[in-house]
């Protein structure tokens, strides 16, 4: 359990170091075309109250039913995550009071949740990696949505994602600092993005976070925990956190007592605050909803399940890291989502592996970026990028007119080889047209080829001067081989 | 167990029920009468009973994934007291 | 053209609305009768009878449109199975256009846009909605003076009294109409005797099926796990061709059973030869009267003369039913009635802060008895006392419906016992009485609830002041048709019981 405290990761206070825990119960919306228990739809947005069945709506006599693709979502989202998955459970009752919330309960999973433990792998980028333990996974309903700005004395209810399933996944407070929180909720929505059991988009809220986050002094037992509600971005989560700690941290070392809490995260001020308005007097009287049955499936219904899922993130990297000789850090990069990582794996079919993910990562990834673009969106498509790395093993190109060349492909489109053609940007291998060239420059240059002998890191000079009245074309190794004759140099 | 008017309190308003001062009395008498009246389940040997979830056993039914709901806004908001463009509209809620 | 030859039950009465079920489909399908004439008679009835508030709202209109479709379809030669057959609604059935109360205030002009399975299931087998029938408040309630709309008055009098007497409860608007001839039969609803009791006090019929036979869908929740619907009317064999259209599958409803619904008509003439009734001992309780034990004694002479074999049977957690009901029931109720908040229907009763307006609203709209219920439920669902209330008394249900399933297989094919302690009382004669005594008015029904059973009541005598009094029968899981067998067999061996005369009217 206590694993050695990574002094990298305590945060320095006015009088001692301290170590911040943090677990997180992340709220993601399941990919369904229906609510978790009605025939309305999930479409995002919608005009007021359109997406809404009478079930939602909580008209009496009005029961719920299941859907069972969100089950299987449940399922699928449990065997990504290396999890227990329970062949039986059963759906609560969580009873409040709020206007969003038309039945005067959440239908949710208490005691018996359809996931049980499982775990996720996390990678950071200095290559280290640990894992996360999920405690459990649960189905649950979404509520609707209050609007507090449009009318000085009252509120306006829209139910439209009333009744959408979500699936809680509750952590176990593994995690030791914002930045592994960060990487931990970027690498639970690569896997639910992998799955198609999210989509992951926290700008239309189909992911939050409720952050509990604590304080202790190394090897101190745990802290009273505050439970920062729905952060909505990744950033954000490691803003959180790191507001928080140092919060309860100044607390701590003024004497004073954390109180546990529900907070919430204010962006704009940089600062949490207390949601007292949500403490009072809970008592959400859990107990299993009477117009639910257990849900139950036998393990035939999650075999096969298991069979229709994708290759995930983990076995994807370690495959690359094998099949094409990937540094682990490159790999992991091809495979934060899966349309990159299908889209490298296209140009580097019959190519070389390396080559293939350095033009992937540099140019591609680095272009797509700089304009703001996904991979689904790239103007250059696996052929043509791998058309111009073939280019280059031909040596029909030189890697810098590679780079130019992957620029016409990106604005004009085109078959490579053939804009390679007509623009006569082949690499020129003709010996007779570059020993011109290098001849003209040694004539030219009689100084320069008389240090040369003394200074052969000159040669770079005469390489880049060739290049320049070649008009880049001219094969490197013919120009290197033909200076180092000519000029002597060994 | 019997219940306080403190309780009779508590438990009105976890169920949002306003009760006058004169209700609270009356109120808690009648629920320790029936609390009085279930207290011999006490004793019921029930170790090693499971709980019924379920009156007689079944499958429980599942529905497709398939949008079969929802267009009628109109019919949701029909009988609300307070609506404007098709929202219901409540007393502002302080967050 | 010569007048259709009277009908031969039409010679016995004298109005068509007292004719049973069976004898008036008879007669329309004859054409002896028509469907407009047979609810205007109805309709007219009704107009006489609005001293004893057995319905909430009348729709006439409704009703004549329907009866000339039902004609129609008649005289097409396409007549279905509940032709023309006017029939009352209790009002915790949701209807389409029509107001639902639940005998609440707080929903006090809820008009549905959607018709509860079970009703829609009447209307697709051609029967003509008089009105929605009144009924204790949100179904709570063992003599419908919880309702907000008035107290039924029962139909029945005590010998030489005008004291106006209860119909019973929940389904009292619905006993009291089919016992006063105000309609042929009705819908009703049995959380914890909500059907047997007002029929056993009414000398009606009236049968809780199975749990899952009928769809809950579009009926108001009272309490999810024990709800179920079912018919009153005025014999075994109408309550048997009402059931047979109301109950079968609902994909609506996940707790309703996937199983085709048999033709319980068929049952009703198949007698009881071959049988074997078992008598629970646990029923004889302490001060039962003389009366009660005697017609439970003539009811198993009468099926034993009929052919059964009669066996004393234990069913030994009988007498923690009621005290566990009043654990699970109300718990479930203090949910289900979460959402009368004055948000989306109903009522609303404006407080200082949206939670002011929920207390408020709550505080106006529910009565006292629905109050009382739901703090109960908060109380035992509350934290650190779910597991000693709620968990035990769910854990006791299970071996409630154990000593059942013991008795079944120990070869009982059904279970006879008295339907109520005692025959009605009178109106606000148990006002003053803690709530448990009125609570136990359902001792001899709730264990059927709990254990999900099929249950009938079916009048089998008078006690001494006159009034009618019931016997229950209670079946294995899904075999109605046996209760129908035998409550034909305790129908005719008492002979059916002539209902008082309309002095009402
Ligand atoms: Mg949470
Ligand atoms: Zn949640």
């Amino acid at each position: 359990m206590n694993a050695p405290v990574d002094p990298k990761k305590l945060i320095k206070g006015g009088l001692h170091d301290w170590e911040v825990v943090i677990g997180m119960e992340i709220h993601a919306q399941v990919t369904s075309k229906a609510k978790l228990f009605s025939g309305a739809s999930t479409a995002f947005g919608g005009e007021p109250n359109d997406h809404v069945s009478l079930v939602d709506a909580a008209m009496p006599g009005m029961l719920p039913v299941i859907n069972q693709e969100c089950v299987a979502q449940a399922v699928r989202t449990g065997l990504g995550l290396k999890a227990k998955i329970n062949l039986r459970s059963v759906f609560d009752r969580k009873n409040y009071f709020y206007p969003d919330l038309p039945q005067g309960y959440q239908i949710s999973q208490y005691k018996d949740p359809i996931v049980g433990e499982g775990e996720v792998l996390v990678d950071m980028l200095d290559g280290t990696s640990f894992t996360v333990g999920i405690e459990r996974l649960h189905l649950e309903q979404d509520a609707g949505k209050s609007l507090h700005d449009q009318d000085p004395t009252r509120s306006f209810v829209d139910l439209n994602r009333s009744g959408v399933a979500l699936m809680e996944i509750v952590s176990r407070p593994d995690l030791r600092s914002s930045e592994e929180a960060k990487a931990y909720v970027t690498k639970l929505r690569t896997i639910l993005r992998y799955l198609g059991t999210c989509d992951g988009d926290m700008e239309k809220g189909s992911l939050r976070a409720d952050v509990n986050v604590s304080v202790r002094r190394p090897g101190e037992p745990l802290g009273t925990r505050c439970e920062i509600k729905n952060v909505n971005s990744i950033r954000f989560i490691g803003q959180a956190i790191e507001t928080e700690a140092r919060r309860q941290i100044a607390i701590l070392e003024d004497g004073g007592k954390i109180d546990q809490e529900t907070r919430l995260f204010d962006p704009g001020k940089g600062e949490t605050r207390s949601m007292r308005s949500k403490e009072e007097a809970h008592d959400y009287r859990y107990f299993p909803d009477p117009d639910l049955l257990p849900l139950e499936f036998d393990q035939a219904f999650v075999d096969s399940l298991a069979e229709g899922l994708p290759e995930l993130p983990d076995a994807k990297k370690a495959r690359f890291v094998k099949d094409f000789g990937l540094s682990p850090y490159d790999a992991g990069v091809l495979v934060a989502e899966r349309a990159s990582a299908d889209y490298y794996e296209a140009v580097a079919k019959g190519r070389d592996g390396k080559a293939a993910a350095n033009w992937v990562i540099n140019e591609l990834f680095g272009r797509l970026n700089k304009e703001g673009l996904g991979i689904e969106e790239t103007p250059v498509s696996a052929d043509q990028l791998g058309t111009i790395v073939d280019l280059i093993g031909e040596g029909v190109i030189s890697g810098k007119i590679a780079k130019d060349l992957f620029e016409i492909v990106w604005a004009e489109g085109g078959d490579p080889r053939a804009v390679v053609e007509a623009r006569g940007m082949k690499q020129v291998t003709d010996t007779g047209a570059i020993e011109a060239a290098v001849d003209d420059i040694i004539a030219k240059n009689p100084d320069k080829v008389a240090q040369a002998k003394e200074k052969p890191t000159l040669l770079g000079w005469f390489v880049g001067q060739t290049m320049k009245a070649t008009g880049g074309k001219a094969n490197p190794a013919a120009v290197n081989a033909l200076l180092k004759a000519k000029l002597g140099i060994e | 167990m019997s219940v306080d008017e403190k309780t009779v309190r508590r438990i009105a308003h976890l169920a949002r029920i306003a009760v006058t001062d004169e209700e609270v009395g009356p109120l808690g008498a009648e629920l320790n009468t029936i609390l009085a009246f279930v207290e011999q389940l006490g004793m019921v040997d029930v170790s090693g009973v499971e709980p019924m979830t379920s009156v007689l056993p079944m499958a429980m039914k599942k529905r497709e994934d398939a949008v079969t709901d929802g267009g009628r806004a109109d019919a949701v908001v029909a009988n609300a007291p307070e609506t404007e463009d098709n929202y219901f509209l409540v007393p502002k809620v302080v967050e | 053209m010569d007048a259709p030859p009277a009908h031969r039950d039409l010679r016995r009465v004298s109005s068509p609305n007292e004719l049973t079920l069976a004898d008036a489909r008879d007669a329309l399908k004859a054409k002896t009768l028509s469907a407009r004439e047979l609810t205007q008679a109805h309709l007219d009835a009704m107009a006489k009878a609005r001293s004893l508030n057995a319905y909430l709202l009348e729709t006439p209109e409704r009703a004549l449109a329907m009866a000339d479709k039902a004609d129609s379809k008649i005289a097409a030669g396409e007549a279905r199975p509940l032709e023309g057959i006017p029939l009352g609604i209790k009002d915790l059935f949701c209807t389409d256009g029509v107001e639902t109360t639940a005998g609440s205030k707080i929903l006090k002009g809820f008009e549905p846009h959607y018709e509860s399975a079970v009703s829609a299931n009447l209307w697709r087998d051609g029967a003509v909605m008089l009105g929605k029938l009144n009924l204790d408040e949100f179904a709570m309630g063992s003599s419908n003076e919880t309702s907000a709309f008035g107290n039924v008055i029962s139909p029945w009098r005590r010998k030489g009294s005008e004291a106006p007497l209860v119909p019973g409860g929940s389904s009292g608007g619905s006993a009291a109409a089919v016992a006063a001839r105000l309609c042929l039969g009705a819908t009703a609803t049995d959380t914890g005797g909500s059907i047997r009791q007002p029929a056993a006090f009414t000398g009606t019929v009236g049968i809780k099926p199975t749990y899952g036979r009928c769809s809950r869908w579009g009926t108001v929740a009272f309490a999810s796990s024990l709800d179920q619907a079912g018919p009153i009317a005025r014999t075994v064999r109408d309550c048997a061709i009402l059931l047979t259209s109301m109950s079968g599958p609902d994909p609506r409803d996940t707790t309703c059973a996937d199983l085709a619904v048999p033709d319980f008509e068929t049952s009703v003439g198949r007698g009881v030869k071959g049988l074997t009734i078992g008598i629970p001992k646990e029923y004889r309780v302490d001060g039962m009267p003389a009366e009660i034990q005697k017609l439970w004694d003539e009811g198993a002479a009468w099926l034993k003369a009929a052919g059964a074999t009669i066996k004393e049977i234990s069913l030994p957690h009988t007498s923690y039913a009621l005290p566990a009901y009043y654990i699970v029931a109300p718990a479930e109720a203090s949910s289900n009635l979460a959402r009368y908040d004055g948000v989306r229907y109903g009522l609303r009763v404006p407080g200082k802060d949206i939670a002011g307006m929920y207390e408020n609203t709550r505080a106006a709209g529910f009565g006292r008895e629905v109050k009382r219920r739901i703090m109960i439920g908060t109380y035992v669902l509350s934290a650190g006392y779910y597991d000693a209330y709620y968990v035990r008394a769910q854990k006791i249900r299970t071996l409630i419906k154990r000593d059942f399933e013991a008795a079944y297989a120990d070869g009982v094919d059904a279970i006879l016992t008295p339907a109520t302690p005692s025959a009605a009382f009178g109106i606000g004669e148990k006002a003053n009485a803690d709530p448990v005594e009125m609570y136990l008015n359902d001792v001899f029904t709730v264990t059927v609830n709990m254990a999900g059973l099929p249950g009938i009541a079916v009048p089998a005598g008078f006690d001494s002041q006159g009034l009618p009094l019931g016997l229950q029968l209670i079946g294995r899981p899904f075999d109605e048709e046996t209760l129908f067998a035998a409550a034909q067999v305790i129908e005719d061996s008492a002979g059916r019981t002539v209902l008082p005369a309309a002095w009402w009217a």
